[in-house]
């Protein structure tokens, strides 16, 4: 690149208030011949590939693939009269999202800006015309509207109630083990095995407990590699160490293998989680390493303050050192937990069916052979779509949470 | 503190009070639950071992292997015994490693500058590359390259011709290569040794100008018979060979790099570079605005500026971060067994199933990893040190 300026530098105040369109491409389009050359390549080379895409996605491509398996992409071989369950859980979820949002949102002026309307008109208008959708639809509106209206209900609630915050905290807690519940079966509801979780309940579920696990063994393991004690230090220096020199698709098959192994012998925990145990033990430690870097940062003098004030080690820690901590690492946290949501696709390479493992046994039926650009496209979205979420989120949250002025 | 140092009795009450007493009864308690753990598991694992009848030992690593691999460095038959396979699979393995990170290091570096673009157009599609790369899992990325790309490409009949030098179809891709792989070794020991030899005499002409103000005509000329050597090794010296299209499809000469290698090398690439693109681009972001507006003032500009004032300057914040992304390539080359590329680990699981060892097999995986990201460790704490700020 000739021009490079960092961003900041270009942030200073424009020059020229409301640039015409013309105006606009003579500046950041062909500002000199190096640019304007750069620019007629890069259009002539995406209009290309933007045609043959175009013309492959609209003739050549079978998107029925799509439709045909929907269920089977969302849920796995999860028995289709059970499905009231998975719509249960979506709803209890869903309840509790529009409940969260509403609290959280109770002090602004109003929850349902344009912007906020104008999402749920597409995502309205995505379901209604979005074809692999059209059975359920029907279910899928209510389900927005849910959203919809325990915002409000809770943004009244939060109001009256200031402390509602813990008790939805817990609410989200406690939907954990009915998603369990409502999943698995038990307790009444008809049992369904291990085998036939699958789709994207199941990236979803290991994704989740994965994390539940992961963080408090990433905290405490951080804890120990900054502790005075040396022993400790030793042995969670020696952990994360180890765990990050093994690739996570090693440790996986080797776990789904060796965890019986050190278990007495006849014993062998299911294999959906043998499967999360080692995805939170191999997170744990890449973790552990994001929280040591945030306890860096937060200068000594905050820990002797607390120490002077006659606080003893573990309040210092929990008051005063990790809140500060968490705070400057939650970027990297959060970062963390995306790529331990991706890493739930090496779940396929050990025989779960997970999203990318359960299009992988769609592509295997003859019925579907070559089909590939179609499903993986059609999962890459799914995929983005949660990680772009999430990483949405911990910007918001780090607003949220930026006291610096 | 409230150990009473003056009374000689022992008092239980106080001891209790006291946080060095703790401190240790911490640790001694933590070793002994360790402790408990591990002799729990271990016992465990050797009675399990024992009922399978596998005691724990490596000797089955000379036993023959009795499977064949696809694409080997080294001379390789399936009755050689198993480390060999391993080794081919280690081979497989570094080669992979090694292109990744070269190329990596060159995407993810103009991925990182193009941020920074005056062009609009290049500005976004840095952006937009970066986004959409990072939030799509590295396997499903890899079944895309390696099913819905290269595995679209015309069979060999119908195969693409790049210019007579190169073809692609979906057997894979031919590239010009060395005759000989004696020749291709020493092609790339002359690469590097030039590299090596050409950045100690570039900092010797840059401290001979800093200390004398003039001078460096000689280390300059020394720079470009250098490179005329290296060049003239390269073109010459190798013997160079062609693929050439052979009438009904296929391909004679030159190197094939296979499907599954190139796959999983662009998959590896292209996922690899977008996080470095942004270590790149966060970098380039540290260096403060200052140093930029004092070299413009100076009269520089702004490639000069980028390259010798601010490029040198992020390195600083660069190089740590790289070290961890070049450590994330070399485990995520593991992936390259889900498409059947021979590297490493798939050769490890292979082992596993033929011998039922999990244990042994394991430890050799983890050994060798640990090992390769040590070495990347090494040479990239070397380089952190040279671009360290010096201070007095």
């Amino acid at each position: 690149m000739t021009t490079v300026t960092p961003d900041s530098f270009s942030s200073a105040p424009p020059e020229v208030v409301g640039l015409g369109p013309i105006a606009w491409a003579k500046k950041n389009l062909f500002s000199d011949w190096f640019n304007s050359l750069l620019t007629v390549v890069i259009v002539g080379i995406f209009s290309w590939g933007a045609i043959r895409l175009t013309s492959w996605a609209l003739t050549t491509a079978q998107w029925q693939v799509i439709p045909n398996n929907f269920g089977l992409f969302m849920t796995g071989t999860f028995p289709s009269g059970l499905y009231p369950r998975i719509w249960a859980l979506l709803a209890i979820i869903c309840g509790l999202a529009g409940l969260s949002w509403g609290v959280l949102g109770r002090n602004v002026s109003t929850l349902f800006s344009r912007g906020v309307l104008i999402g749920l008109g597409l995502v309205c208008a995505f379901i209604v015309l979005f074809p692999p959708t059209r059975p359920s639809s029907l279910k899928l509106l209510p389900m927005v509207a849910l959203v919809a209206i325990a915002a409000a209900a809770g943004r009244q609630a939060g109001r009256k109630f200031p402390g509602i915050g813990k008790w939805v905290s817990l609410a989200w807690f406690l939907s954990y083990f009915a998603a369990l519940w409502l999943i698995g079966g038990g307790l009444g509801l008809t049992p369904v095995s291990t085998n036939d979780w699958g789709g994207l309940v199941l990236t979803l579920f290991t994704a989740v407990s994965g994390i539940a696990l992961c963080f408090p063994l990433g905290l405490l393991l951080a804890l120990g590699r900054r502790s005075a004690l040396p022993v400790v230090r030793w042995l969670s220096t020696a952990y994360i160490e180890l765990v990050r020199g093994v690739p996570l698709v090693a440790l996986l098959f080797m776990g789904q293998v060796m965890i019986p192994l050190f278990l007495p012998i006849g014993s062998r925990p299911d294999r959906i989680l043998r499967a999360i145990i080692a995805l939170a033990l191999f997170s744990a430690a890449y973790l552990a390493e994001n929280v040591r870097a945030g306890l860096q940062a937060v200068p000594r003098g905050q820990n002797e303050a607390a120490m002077s004030l006659g606080l003893n080690t573990p309040t210092t820690l929990g008051l005063i050192v990790l809140p500060q901590a968490l705070k400057i690492a939650i970027p990297a946290i959060v970062g963390q937990f995306i790529s331990l949501f991706q890493d739930t696709t090496l779940l396929s390479i050990v025989g779960l069916a997970e999203l990318l493992g359960i299009g992988r046994s769609i592509l295997a039926n003859p019925a579907y052979l070559g089909r590939y650009a179609e499903v993986y496209l059609f999962l890459a979205v799914i995929y983005w779509i949660f990680c772009y979420a999430m990483s949405l989120g911990s910007r918001k949250i780090e607003e949220k949470l930026n006291t610096n002025h | 503190m409230t150990h009473d140092s003056g009374s000689k009795s022992f008092n239980v009450k106080a001891m209790l009070r006291d946080e060095r007493f703790w401190k240790i009864a911490f640790q001694v308690i933590t070793l002994v639950v360790v402790f408990l753990l591990l002799s729990f598991f271990l016992g465990n694992l050797n009675r399990n071992l024992i009922q399978m009848g596998r005691a724990f030992g490596f000797s089955f690593l000379r036993n023959p292997a009795g499977f064949s691999i696809g694409e080997s460095l080294i001379q390789y038959r399936p009755n050689d015994p198993y480390w060999r396979a391993l080794m081919v699979g280690l081979g497989n393995t570094l080669t992979l490693v090694a292109a990744g990170i070269a190329l990596t290091t060159l995407l993810g570096t103009v991925a990182g500058v193009a941020s920074f673009s005056k062009n609009w157009l290049v500005h976004k599609i840095s952006r937009v590359y970066v986004g959409l790369v990072r939030n799509i899992p590295l396997l499903l990325q890899l079944f895309f390259w390696y099913f819905a790309i290269f595995g679209a490409l015309p069979n060999p009949a119908n195969q693409i011709g790049l210019l007579g030098l190169a073809f692609l179809n979906n057997r894979g891709v031919y590239v010009p290569w060395a005759s000989s792989a004696v020749l291709a070794v020493l092609g790339i020991a002359a690469t590097i040794g030039a590299a090596i030899a050409a950045f100690y005499l570039w900092q010797w002409r840059t401290k001979i100008r800093i200390e004398t103000g003039v001078g460096g005509q000689k280390q300059s000329i020394a720079l470009a018979v250098l490179g005329l050597v290296w060049l003239a090794i390269i073109v010459f010296g190798m013997n160079w060979t062609v693929p050439e299209g052979v009438e009904g499809g296929g391909v004679t000469g030159g190197l094939r790099l296979s499907r599954e290698y190139v796959a999983a090398l662009t998959a590896l690439v292209f996922y690899t570079s977008a996080f470095v693109a942004e270590i790149v681009r966060a970098g380039i972001q540290s260096v403060s605005k200052g140093q930029w507006e004092a070299a413009r003032s100076l009269g520089l500009h702004a490639g000069i500026v980028m390259r010798l004032v601010v490029f040198p300057q992020a390195l600083r914040v660069i190089i740590p971060p790289m070290n961890s992304e070049y450590m994330n390539l070399t485990k995520n080359t593991s992936l390259a067994f889900a498409i059947a590329f021979p590297e490493m680990y798939s050769v490890a699981t292979t082992t596993y199933n033929q011998t039922g060892r999990p244990v042994e097999v394991f430890v050799v995986l983890m050994a060798t990893y640990l090992i390769l990201c040590l070495l990347i460790t090494l040479v990239m704490n070397q380089f952190n040190r040279a671009v360290q700020f010096k201070e007095r």
